[in-house]
Protein backbone atom coordinates (compact mmCIF):
# COMPACT_ATOMS: atom_id res chain seq x y z
CA UNK A 1 0.00 0.00 0.00
CA UNK A 2 1.28 3.63 -0.80
CA UNK A 3 2.60 5.60 2.42
CA UNK A 4 0.66 8.49 2.07
CA UNK A 5 2.37 11.54 4.38
CA UNK A 6 -1.02 12.61 5.33
CA UNK A 7 -2.16 9.32 6.55
CA UNK A 8 0.93 8.19 8.15
CA UNK A 9 1.20 11.66 10.25
CA UNK A 10 -2.50 11.25 10.94
CA UNK A 11 -2.69 8.24 12.52
CA UNK A 12 1.13 8.64 14.52
CA UNK A 13 0.17 12.00 15.55
CA UNK A 14 -3.46 11.58 16.35
CA UNK A 15 -3.13 8.36 18.14
CA UNK A 16 -0.35 9.94 20.09
CA UNK A 17 -2.72 12.52 21.28
CA UNK A 18 -5.39 10.39 21.99
CA UNK A 19 -2.73 8.62 24.12
CA UNK A 20 -1.81 11.00 25.95
CA UNK A 21 -5.67 12.77 26.47
CA UNK A 22 -6.70 8.81 27.58
CA UNK A 23 -3.76 9.24 30.22
CA UNK A 24 -5.00 12.95 31.99
CA UNK A 25 -8.22 11.89 31.74
CA UNK A 26 -7.75 8.88 33.59
CA UNK A 27 -5.98 10.64 36.56
CA UNK A 28 -2.82 9.22 35.68
CA UNK A 29 -0.82 12.58 35.91
CA UNK A 30 -2.93 14.55 38.13
CA UNK A 31 -2.07 18.25 36.95
CA UNK A 32 -3.37 21.45 37.16
CA UNK A 33 -3.04 24.85 36.11
CA UNK A 34 0.20 25.96 33.80
CA UNK A 35 1.09 22.03 33.99
CA UNK A 36 -2.12 20.88 32.72
CA UNK A 37 -2.24 23.70 30.01
CA UNK A 38 1.11 22.46 28.79
CA UNK A 39 -0.57 18.73 28.94
CA UNK A 40 -3.83 19.19 27.54
CA UNK A 41 -2.71 20.89 25.17
CA UNK A 42 0.02 18.89 23.55
CA UNK A 43 -2.90 16.52 23.78
CA UNK A 44 -5.56 18.31 21.66
CA UNK A 45 -2.77 19.49 19.62
CA UNK A 46 -1.61 16.53 18.24
CA UNK A 47 -5.03 14.74 18.28
CA UNK A 48 -6.35 17.85 16.25
CA UNK A 49 -3.01 18.01 13.90
CA UNK A 50 -3.94 14.33 13.09
CA UNK A 51 -7.67 15.02 12.24
CA UNK A 52 -6.25 17.72 10.34
CA UNK A 53 -3.52 15.85 8.30
CA UNK A 54 -6.46 13.20 7.13
CA UNK A 55 -8.30 15.70 5.30
CA UNK A 56 -5.60 16.34 3.14
CA UNK A 57 -5.55 13.03 1.49
CA UNK A 58 -9.04 13.45 0.36
CA UNK A 59 -10.07 14.10 -2.85
CA UNK A 60 -12.93 16.34 -2.02
CA UNK A 61 -12.37 17.51 1.57
CA UNK A 62 -14.69 19.96 1.84
CA UNK A 63 -17.90 17.39 1.83
CA UNK A 64 -15.57 16.18 4.74
CA UNK A 65 -18.88 16.36 6.84
CA UNK A 66 -20.77 13.43 5.26
CA UNK A 67 -18.40 10.89 7.03
CA UNK A 68 -20.26 11.64 9.61
CA UNK A 69 -23.99 9.59 8.30
CA UNK A 70 -23.05 6.46 8.25
CA UNK A 71 -21.57 5.38 11.58
CA UNK A 72 -24.12 2.39 11.41
CA UNK A 73 -21.99 0.44 8.89
CA UNK A 74 -18.49 2.48 8.48
CA UNK A 75 -15.29 2.20 10.86
CA UNK A 76 -14.25 5.68 9.12
CA UNK A 77 -17.28 7.57 9.96
CA UNK A 78 -17.34 6.09 13.25
CA UNK A 79 -13.93 7.33 13.76
CA UNK A 80 -15.20 10.97 12.99
CA UNK A 81 -18.01 10.88 15.59
CA UNK A 82 -15.31 8.83 18.23
CA UNK A 83 -12.64 11.59 17.59
CA UNK A 84 -15.44 14.54 18.06
CA UNK A 85 -17.24 13.10 21.21
CA UNK A 86 -13.80 12.30 22.95
CA UNK A 87 -12.55 16.34 22.23
CA UNK A 88 -15.88 17.49 22.88
CA UNK A 89 -15.94 15.53 26.25
CA UNK A 90 -12.21 15.99 27.09
CA UNK A 91 -12.92 19.94 27.27
CA UNK A 92 -14.21 20.62 29.64
CA UNK A 93 -12.60 18.16 32.08
CA UNK A 94 -9.12 19.97 30.43
CA UNK A 95 -10.73 23.45 31.25
CA UNK A 96 -11.38 22.55 34.66
CA UNK A 97 -8.01 21.59 35.44
CA UNK A 98 -6.57 24.45 33.88
CA UNK A 99 -8.17 27.52 34.41
CA UNK A 100 -9.81 26.55 38.08
CA UNK A 101 -7.32 23.38 39.08
CA UNK A 102 -10.03 20.99 39.48
CA UNK A 103 -10.07 17.69 38.42
CA UNK A 104 -12.96 16.16 37.11
CA UNK A 105 -12.52 12.44 37.26
CA UNK A 106 -15.67 10.93 36.44
CA UNK A 107 -16.11 13.14 33.43
CA UNK A 108 -12.49 12.65 32.48
CA UNK A 109 -12.47 8.77 32.50
CA UNK A 110 -15.49 8.66 30.17
CA UNK A 111 -13.64 11.06 28.04
CA UNK A 112 -10.57 8.91 28.38
CA UNK A 113 -12.53 6.11 26.96
CA UNK A 114 -13.68 7.85 24.57
CA UNK A 115 -10.11 8.36 23.08
CA UNK A 116 -9.09 4.82 22.89
CA UNK A 117 -12.65 3.85 21.51
CA UNK A 118 -11.14 6.35 18.84
CA UNK A 119 -7.93 4.51 18.58
CA UNK A 120 -9.57 1.62 18.05
CA UNK A 121 -12.00 2.74 14.90
CA UNK A 122 -8.80 3.95 13.48
CA UNK A 123 -7.32 0.41 13.70
CA UNK A 124 -10.33 -0.89 12.54
CA UNK A 125 -10.50 0.90 9.05
CA UNK A 126 -7.55 -0.69 8.39
CA UNK A 127 -8.32 -4.28 10.68
CA UNK A 128 -11.08 -4.50 8.45
CA UNK A 129 -9.68 -4.87 4.90
CA UNK A 130 -9.75 -8.49 4.34
CA UNK A 131 -7.83 -7.35 0.84
CA UNK A 132 -4.56 -6.38 2.77
CA UNK A 133 -4.54 -9.59 5.02
CA UNK A 134 -1.38 -8.24 6.64
CA UNK A 135 -3.91 -5.66 8.92
CA UNK A 136 -6.68 -8.01 8.82
CA UNK A 137 -5.71 -9.34 12.02
CA UNK A 138 -6.27 -8.55 15.64
CA UNK A 139 -2.03 -7.46 16.02
CA UNK A 140 -3.56 -4.19 13.73
CA UNK A 141 -5.88 -2.97 17.05
CA UNK A 142 -3.03 -4.59 19.27
CA UNK A 143 -0.26 -2.48 17.91
CA UNK A 144 -2.45 0.85 17.43
CA UNK A 145 -3.59 0.43 21.57
CA UNK A 146 0.29 0.29 22.12
CA UNK A 147 1.31 3.04 20.37
CA UNK A 148 -1.74 5.16 21.91
CA UNK A 149 -0.98 3.82 25.63
CA UNK A 150 2.81 3.56 25.97
CA UNK A 151 3.01 6.82 23.68
CA UNK A 152 0.67 8.82 26.20
CA UNK A 153 1.97 7.31 29.30
CA UNK A 154 5.58 8.69 27.79
CA UNK A 155 4.46 12.37 27.20
CA UNK A 156 2.28 12.49 30.47
CA UNK A 157 5.49 11.70 32.28
CA UNK A 158 4.10 8.06 33.73
CA UNK A 159 6.37 6.17 36.11
CA UNK A 160 5.16 3.07 34.16
CA UNK A 161 6.12 4.25 30.66
CA UNK A 162 9.47 2.31 30.49
CA UNK A 163 6.92 -0.81 31.06
CA UNK A 164 4.48 0.22 28.58
CA UNK A 165 7.48 0.94 25.96
CA UNK A 166 9.10 -2.32 26.50
CA UNK A 167 5.17 -4.11 25.78
CA UNK A 168 5.25 -1.76 22.81
CA UNK A 169 8.28 -2.73 21.84
CA UNK A 170 7.17 -6.54 22.04
CA UNK A 171 3.33 -6.25 19.90
CA UNK A 172 5.74 -4.10 16.86
CA UNK A 173 7.98 -7.15 16.68
CA UNK A 174 4.98 -9.51 17.05
CA UNK A 175 2.94 -7.46 14.54
CA UNK A 176 6.17 -6.99 12.34
CA UNK A 177 6.64 -11.19 12.28
CA UNK A 178 3.33 -12.08 12.36
CA UNK A 179 2.19 -10.30 9.23
CA UNK A 180 4.66 -11.82 6.60
CA UNK A 181 3.37 -15.38 6.23
CA UNK A 182 -0.83 -13.96 6.47
CA UNK A 183 -0.87 -13.66 2.65
CA UNK A 184 0.59 -17.10 1.63
CA UNK A 185 -1.84 -18.15 4.87
CA UNK A 186 -5.09 -17.08 3.25
CA UNK A 187 -4.50 -18.36 0.16
CA UNK A 188 -4.81 -15.98 -2.48
CA UNK A 189 -2.73 -16.71 -5.57
CA UNK A 190 -3.39 -15.59 -9.32
CA UNK A 191 -4.93 -18.74 -10.23
CA UNK A 192 -7.84 -17.89 -7.27
CA UNK A 193 -7.66 -14.43 -8.73
CA UNK A 194 -8.19 -15.33 -12.25
CA UNK A 195 -9.99 -18.93 -11.54
CA UNK A 196 -7.11 -19.97 -14.44
CA UNK A 197 -6.35 -22.98 -11.81
CA UNK A 198 -5.47 -25.31 -14.89
CA UNK A 199 -2.28 -24.75 -15.03
CA UNK A 200 0.44 -22.45 -14.14
CA UNK A 201 -0.52 -19.05 -14.41
CA UNK A 202 1.35 -15.91 -15.17
CA UNK A 203 0.89 -12.52 -15.79
CA UNK A 204 1.76 -11.76 -19.22
CA UNK A 205 0.69 -8.58 -20.41
CA UNK A 206 -0.51 -5.75 -18.08
CA UNK A 207 -3.67 -3.97 -19.32
CA UNK A 208 -1.78 -0.49 -19.87
CA UNK A 209 1.36 0.12 -20.58
CA UNK A 210 1.71 2.91 -18.27
CA UNK A 211 0.86 3.11 -14.61
CA UNK A 212 -2.71 3.66 -13.04
CA UNK A 213 -4.02 4.94 -9.46
CA UNK A 214 -4.48 1.16 -8.05
CA UNK A 215 -0.62 0.69 -9.41
CA UNK A 216 0.00 3.63 -7.65
CA UNK A 217 -2.05 3.31 -4.50
CA UNK A 218 -2.11 -0.31 -3.65
CA UNK A 219 0.94 -1.62 -5.15
CA UNK A 220 4.03 -0.19 -3.70
CA UNK A 221 7.27 -1.76 -3.56
CA UNK A 222 10.04 0.93 -2.82
CA UNK A 223 11.69 0.87 0.30
CA UNK A 224 10.77 -2.92 0.84
CA UNK A 225 14.48 -3.77 0.75
CA UNK A 226 15.72 -1.82 3.79
CA UNK A 227 11.77 -3.33 5.71
CA UNK A 228 14.93 -5.74 7.88
CA UNK A 229 16.62 -2.45 8.58
CA UNK A 230 13.60 -0.58 8.83
CA UNK A 231 11.72 -2.51 11.56
CA UNK A 232 14.97 -2.49 13.63
CA UNK A 233 15.25 1.39 13.72
CA UNK A 234 11.67 1.35 14.38
CA UNK A 235 11.19 -0.41 17.34
CA UNK A 236 14.81 0.81 18.83
CA UNK A 237 13.63 4.53 18.52
CA UNK A 238 9.65 3.67 18.85
CA UNK A 239 10.32 1.93 22.10
CA UNK A 240 13.98 0.56 22.80
CA UNK A 241 15.87 4.11 23.12
CA UNK A 242 12.79 6.44 24.91
CA UNK A 243 12.60 3.98 28.07
CA UNK A 244 16.02 3.84 28.41
CA UNK A 245 16.38 7.28 28.09
CA UNK A 246 13.50 7.23 30.86
CA UNK A 247 15.03 5.53 33.17
CA UNK A 248 18.59 6.05 32.89
CA UNK A 249 18.35 10.54 32.30
CA UNK A 250 16.66 12.33 35.28
CA UNK A 251 12.75 13.10 35.53
CA UNK A 252 12.28 15.95 33.82
CA UNK A 253 10.15 17.73 30.87
CA UNK A 254 13.94 17.72 29.19
CA UNK A 255 14.05 13.69 29.60
CA UNK A 256 10.27 13.51 28.60
CA UNK A 257 11.31 15.19 25.55
CA UNK A 258 14.32 13.59 24.33
CA UNK A 259 12.49 10.32 24.82
CA UNK A 260 9.06 11.59 22.51
CA UNK A 261 11.41 12.56 19.92
CA UNK A 262 13.01 9.57 19.98
CA UNK A 263 9.38 7.75 20.19
CA UNK A 264 8.18 9.72 17.24
CA UNK A 265 10.81 9.05 14.57
CA UNK A 266 9.98 5.17 15.32
CA UNK A 267 6.48 6.14 15.42
CA UNK A 268 7.05 7.37 12.10
CA UNK A 269 9.29 4.81 10.63
CA UNK A 270 7.11 1.82 12.15
CA UNK A 271 4.05 3.14 10.39
CA UNK A 272 5.77 4.18 7.22
CA UNK A 273 6.38 0.38 6.87
CA UNK A 274 2.75 -0.46 8.57
CA UNK A 275 1.81 0.90 4.87
CA UNK A 276 4.65 -0.24 2.88
CA UNK A 277 4.98 -3.57 3.58
CA UNK A 278 1.42 -4.38 3.62
CA UNK A 279 0.33 -6.23 0.28
CA UNK A 280 -3.33 -5.72 -1.30
CA UNK A 281 -4.66 -8.78 -3.41
CA UNK A 282 -5.27 -7.00 -6.52
CA UNK A 283 -1.17 -7.12 -7.24
CA UNK A 284 -1.68 -10.75 -7.98
CA UNK A 285 -3.54 -9.56 -10.97
CA UNK A 286 -0.68 -7.33 -12.07
CA UNK A 287 1.59 -10.46 -11.27
CA UNK A 288 2.86 -8.22 -8.63
CA UNK A 289 3.06 -7.20 -4.86
CA UNK B 1 -27.26 4.25 3.93
CA UNK B 2 -24.31 2.14 3.28
CA UNK B 3 -25.79 -1.31 5.02
CA UNK B 4 -26.47 -3.44 1.68
CA UNK B 5 -29.65 -4.09 0.54
CA UNK B 6 -31.25 -7.70 1.13
CA UNK B 7 -30.55 -10.31 -1.59
CA UNK B 8 -32.37 -8.49 -4.60
CA UNK B 9 -34.11 -10.88 -6.76
CA UNK B 10 -32.93 -9.38 -10.11
CA UNK B 11 -28.74 -9.71 -10.46
CA UNK B 12 -27.87 -7.78 -13.22
CA UNK B 13 -24.30 -8.72 -14.11
CA UNK B 14 -21.86 -10.01 -17.08
CA UNK B 15 -20.60 -13.56 -18.04
CA UNK B 16 -17.63 -12.98 -19.97
CA UNK B 17 -15.62 -15.88 -21.99
CA UNK B 18 -12.55 -16.39 -21.30
CA UNK B 19 -12.51 -19.12 -24.37
CA UNK B 20 -13.64 -16.59 -26.78
CA UNK B 21 -12.11 -13.06 -25.63
CA UNK B 22 -9.79 -12.44 -28.48
CA UNK B 23 -8.23 -9.30 -25.93
CA UNK B 24 -8.58 -6.42 -28.69
CA UNK B 25 -9.61 -3.93 -25.97
CA UNK B 26 -12.90 -2.88 -27.45
CA UNK B 27 -14.76 -3.14 -24.72
CA UNK B 28 -11.71 -0.92 -22.97
CA UNK B 29 -12.44 1.83 -25.42
CA UNK B 30 -16.36 1.15 -25.74
CA UNK B 31 -16.89 1.64 -22.14
CA UNK B 32 -14.16 5.21 -21.85
CA UNK B 33 -16.35 6.23 -24.71
CA UNK B 34 -19.97 6.04 -23.32
CA UNK B 35 -18.88 6.39 -19.76
CA UNK B 36 -16.73 9.98 -20.62
CA UNK B 37 -20.11 11.56 -21.66
CA UNK B 38 -23.02 10.45 -19.69
CA UNK B 39 -23.53 9.44 -16.08
CA UNK B 40 -21.29 11.44 -14.05
CA UNK B 41 -18.03 12.93 -13.67
CA UNK B 42 -15.79 11.94 -17.38
CA UNK B 43 -12.98 9.62 -16.73
CA UNK B 44 -9.71 12.15 -17.27
CA UNK B 45 -6.75 11.65 -18.62
CA UNK B 46 -3.49 13.03 -16.77
CA UNK B 47 -0.16 13.69 -19.38
CA UNK B 48 -2.48 11.65 -22.06
CA UNK B 49 0.29 12.67 -24.74
CA UNK B 50 2.91 12.79 -22.53
CA UNK B 51 5.50 10.18 -21.41
CA UNK B 52 3.91 8.91 -18.83
CA UNK B 53 0.01 8.50 -20.04
CA UNK B 54 -1.91 7.54 -17.06
CA UNK B 55 -6.30 7.19 -16.91
CA UNK B 56 -9.57 6.67 -14.90
CA UNK B 57 -11.07 3.06 -16.90
CA UNK B 58 -13.71 1.08 -16.15
CA UNK B 59 -12.69 -2.08 -17.21
CA UNK B 60 -9.14 -2.80 -18.66
CA UNK B 61 -8.19 -6.55 -20.08
CA UNK B 62 -5.15 -8.36 -19.27
CA UNK B 63 -3.65 -11.10 -20.53
CA UNK B 64 -2.59 -14.31 -18.55
CA UNK B 65 -0.09 -17.17 -19.82
CA UNK B 66 -1.69 -20.39 -18.13
CA UNK B 67 1.15 -23.73 -18.96
CA UNK B 68 -0.92 -27.05 -18.43
CA UNK B 69 1.01 -29.71 -16.76
CA UNK B 70 1.14 -31.23 -20.35
CA UNK B 71 1.05 -29.51 -23.99
CA UNK B 72 1.58 -26.30 -24.88
CA UNK B 73 1.19 -22.96 -22.96
CA UNK B 74 -2.58 -20.78 -23.60
CA UNK B 75 -2.72 -17.35 -23.91
CA UNK B 76 -6.21 -16.31 -21.78
CA UNK B 77 -7.15 -12.33 -22.64
CA UNK B 78 -8.76 -11.26 -19.57
CA UNK B 79 -11.14 -8.32 -18.91
CA UNK B 80 -11.91 -7.21 -15.36
CA UNK B 81 -14.54 -4.64 -14.35
CA UNK B 82 -17.01 -4.23 -11.26
CA UNK B 83 -18.81 -7.42 -10.65
CA UNK B 84 -21.32 -6.02 -8.80
CA UNK B 85 -20.59 -8.61 -5.69
CA UNK B 86 -23.73 -8.86 -3.48
CA UNK B 87 -21.41 -9.17 -0.25
CA UNK B 88 -19.81 -5.54 -1.56
CA UNK B 89 -17.19 -5.16 0.69
CA UNK B 90 -16.73 -1.18 -1.14
CA UNK B 91 -20.52 -0.18 -0.01
CA UNK B 92 -19.74 -1.07 3.78
CA UNK B 93 -16.96 0.92 4.27
CA UNK B 94 -18.32 4.02 2.37
CA UNK B 95 -17.95 6.75 5.52
CA UNK B 96 -20.69 9.08 3.39
CA UNK B 97 -23.17 6.65 1.92
CA UNK B 98 -21.98 7.81 -1.71
CA UNK B 99 -20.92 4.53 -2.51
CA UNK B 100 -24.61 2.26 -2.71
CA UNK B 101 -26.32 -1.35 -4.17
CA UNK B 102 -29.40 -0.69 -5.71
CA UNK B 103 -32.17 -3.46 -3.93
CA UNK B 104 -33.80 -3.26 -7.32
CA UNK B 105 -31.18 -5.19 -9.30
CA UNK B 106 -27.87 -5.24 -7.28
CA UNK B 107 -25.95 -2.72 -9.41
CA UNK B 108 -22.94 -1.30 -7.12
CA UNK B 109 -22.95 2.63 -7.87
CA UNK B 110 -21.59 5.66 -6.59
CA UNK B 111 -23.22 8.90 -5.82
CA UNK B 112 -20.22 11.27 -7.23
CA UNK B 113 -22.05 14.63 -5.37
CA UNK B 114 -21.88 12.46 -1.59
CA UNK B 115 -18.27 10.83 -2.18
CA UNK B 116 -15.60 12.45 -0.04
CA UNK B 117 -12.87 10.84 -2.41
CA UNK B 118 -11.27 8.94 0.57
CA UNK B 119 -10.11 5.95 -1.80
CA UNK B 120 -11.29 2.97 1.01
CA UNK B 121 -13.86 1.55 -1.28
CA UNK B 122 -10.65 1.16 -3.89
CA UNK B 123 -8.79 -0.19 -1.25
CA UNK B 124 -11.90 -2.95 0.09
CA UNK B 125 -12.64 -4.00 -3.30
CA UNK B 126 -10.03 -7.41 -3.85
CA UNK B 127 -10.77 -6.89 -7.94
CA UNK B 128 -9.40 -3.13 -8.48
CA UNK B 129 -12.76 -2.31 -9.74
CA UNK B 130 -12.60 1.19 -8.37
CA UNK B 131 -10.71 4.02 -9.87
CA UNK B 132 -10.35 7.37 -7.92
CA UNK B 133 -10.59 10.01 -10.90
CA UNK B 134 -7.64 12.08 -10.07
CA UNK B 135 -9.23 15.44 -11.80
CA UNK B 136 -12.82 14.99 -10.18
CA UNK B 137 -11.27 13.32 -6.94
CA UNK B 138 -14.20 11.12 -6.84
CA UNK B 139 -14.63 7.55 -7.02
CA UNK B 140 -15.28 5.90 -10.81
CA UNK B 141 -16.64 2.65 -11.21
CA UNK B 142 -18.21 0.49 -13.64
CA UNK B 143 -22.22 1.54 -13.43
CA UNK B 144 -23.34 -1.72 -15.92
CA UNK B 145 -24.57 1.08 -17.94
CA UNK B 146 -27.17 1.78 -16.02
CA UNK B 147 -27.72 5.00 -18.64
CA UNK B 148 -28.47 2.39 -21.43
CA UNK B 149 -29.73 -0.20 -20.03
CA UNK B 150 -32.89 1.42 -18.81
CA UNK B 151 -32.53 3.93 -21.55
CA UNK B 152 -35.56 3.88 -24.10
CA UNK B 153 -34.33 6.62 -26.04
CA UNK B 154 -32.21 4.51 -27.33
CA UNK B 155 -33.13 1.42 -30.00
CA UNK B 156 -33.68 -1.88 -27.97
CA UNK B 157 -30.80 -3.85 -29.19
CA UNK B 158 -28.32 -0.64 -27.94
CA UNK B 159 -29.98 -1.12 -23.99
CA UNK B 160 -26.79 -3.42 -23.13
CA UNK B 161 -23.51 -1.72 -21.35
CA UNK B 162 -21.41 -0.47 -23.82
CA UNK B 163 -18.94 -3.20 -23.67
CA UNK B 164 -20.97 -5.64 -24.26
CA UNK B 165 -22.72 -4.16 -27.51
CA UNK B 166 -19.06 -3.31 -28.63
CA UNK B 167 -17.88 -6.95 -27.95
CA UNK B 168 -16.96 -8.40 -31.96
CA UNK B 169 -16.01 -11.63 -30.24
CA UNK B 170 -19.39 -11.94 -28.77
CA UNK B 171 -17.41 -12.46 -25.25
CA UNK B 172 -19.16 -10.43 -23.12
CA UNK B 173 -22.94 -11.49 -22.54
CA UNK B 174 -25.56 -9.08 -20.27
CA UNK B 175 -28.33 -10.20 -18.53
CA UNK B 176 -30.07 -11.19 -14.78
CA UNK B 177 -27.87 -13.76 -13.03
CA UNK B 178 -31.04 -14.25 -10.28
CA UNK B 179 -32.88 -15.57 -12.72
CA UNK B 180 -32.10 -19.26 -13.41
CA UNK B 181 -33.98 -19.66 -16.35
CA UNK B 182 -32.09 -16.58 -17.89
CA UNK B 183 -29.98 -16.56 -20.90
CA UNK B 184 -26.55 -15.82 -18.96
CA UNK B 185 -27.67 -18.31 -15.95
CA UNK B 186 -28.07 -20.80 -18.47
CA UNK B 187 -24.50 -19.75 -19.95
CA UNK B 188 -23.12 -20.39 -16.82
CA UNK B 189 -24.67 -24.07 -15.96
CA UNK B 190 -23.58 -24.74 -19.16
CA UNK B 191 -19.66 -23.52 -19.12
CA UNK B 192 -19.39 -23.60 -15.53
CA UNK B 193 -18.73 -20.20 -15.25
CA UNK B 194 -17.03 -19.35 -12.01
CA UNK B 195 -16.17 -16.40 -9.43
CA UNK B 196 -13.08 -14.77 -8.66
CA UNK B 197 -11.38 -14.87 -5.64
CA UNK B 198 -14.45 -16.79 -4.32
CA UNK B 199 -12.10 -16.98 -0.92
CA UNK B 200 -12.79 -13.14 -0.09
CA UNK B 201 -16.66 -13.69 0.41
CA UNK B 202 -17.62 -10.63 -1.83
CA UNK B 203 -19.64 -12.97 -3.79
CA UNK B 204 -19.53 -11.30 -7.08
CA UNK B 205 -22.49 -11.52 -9.77
CA UNK B 206 -20.80 -11.43 -12.51
CA UNK B 207 -19.17 -15.19 -13.94
CA UNK B 208 -16.32 -15.67 -15.86
CA UNK B 209 -16.16 -18.95 -18.40
CA UNK B 210 -12.85 -20.85 -18.21
CA UNK B 211 -11.39 -21.18 -21.70
CA UNK B 212 -12.71 -24.59 -23.09
CA UNK B 213 -9.97 -27.57 -23.23
CA UNK B 214 -7.40 -27.55 -26.38
CA UNK B 215 -7.74 -29.90 -28.66
CA UNK B 216 -4.65 -32.34 -29.28
CA UNK B 217 -3.41 -33.84 -32.44
CA UNK B 218 -4.61 -37.50 -32.42
CA UNK B 219 -1.12 -39.58 -32.03
CA UNK B 220 -1.07 -41.44 -35.30
CA UNK B 221 1.00 -39.93 -37.88
CA UNK B 222 -0.95 -40.24 -41.67
CA UNK B 223 2.35 -39.80 -43.43
CA UNK B 224 4.05 -42.11 -41.34
CA UNK B 225 3.88 -45.17 -44.00
CA UNK B 226 4.67 -43.37 -46.69
CA UNK B 227 8.38 -42.87 -44.52
CA UNK B 228 8.71 -46.54 -44.22
CA UNK B 229 10.19 -47.12 -47.76
CA UNK B 230 11.43 -50.97 -48.05
CA UNK B 231 13.86 -50.94 -50.82
CA UNK B 232 13.39 -53.70 -53.93
CA UNK B 233 15.28 -54.94 -56.67
CA UNK B 234 18.62 -54.11 -56.94
CA UNK B 235 18.28 -51.18 -54.38
CA UNK B 236 17.02 -53.99 -51.99
CA UNK B 237 20.01 -56.19 -52.85
CA UNK B 238 22.40 -53.64 -52.44
CA UNK B 239 20.65 -52.88 -49.05
CA UNK B 240 20.88 -56.19 -47.58
CA UNK B 241 25.01 -56.52 -48.88
CA UNK B 242 25.60 -53.10 -47.54
CA UNK B 243 23.98 -54.45 -43.99
CA UNK B 244 26.30 -57.11 -43.83
CA UNK B 245 29.32 -55.54 -44.28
Amino acid sequence: MHPAPSVILFTVLSGLGFGLLAMLGLGAAPVTGWAAFVAYGAGFGLAVAGLLASTFHLGNPQRALRAFTQWRTSWLSREAWASVAALGLMAPVAASAVFMGRLMPALGAVAAVLCLITVLTTSMIYTQLRTVPRWNHWTTPALFFGHAVAGGALLAGLGNAPILLGLLGLFMALSFRAGDARFAERGHTLATATGLGHGKVRSFAPPHTGTNYLMREMIHVVGRKHALKLRVIAVLFAAVLPAVALVLLPAGLATTLVAAAFHLIGAFAGRWLFFAEAEHVVGLYYGKR
Amino acid sequence: MTALPPPSAKKLGLVIDLDTCVGCHACVTACKGWNDQGYGAPLSDQDAWGANPSGTFLNRVHSYEVTPETGAPQLVHFPKSCLHCENAPCVTVCPTGASYKRAEDGIVLVNESACIGCGLCAWACPYGARELDQAAGVMKKCTLCVDRIYNENLPEVDRVPACVRTCPAGARHFGDLGDPDSAVSQLVAERGGMELMPEQGTRPVNRYLPPRPKDRLEETAPLAPLLDIQATGFAGWLDRLLDRI
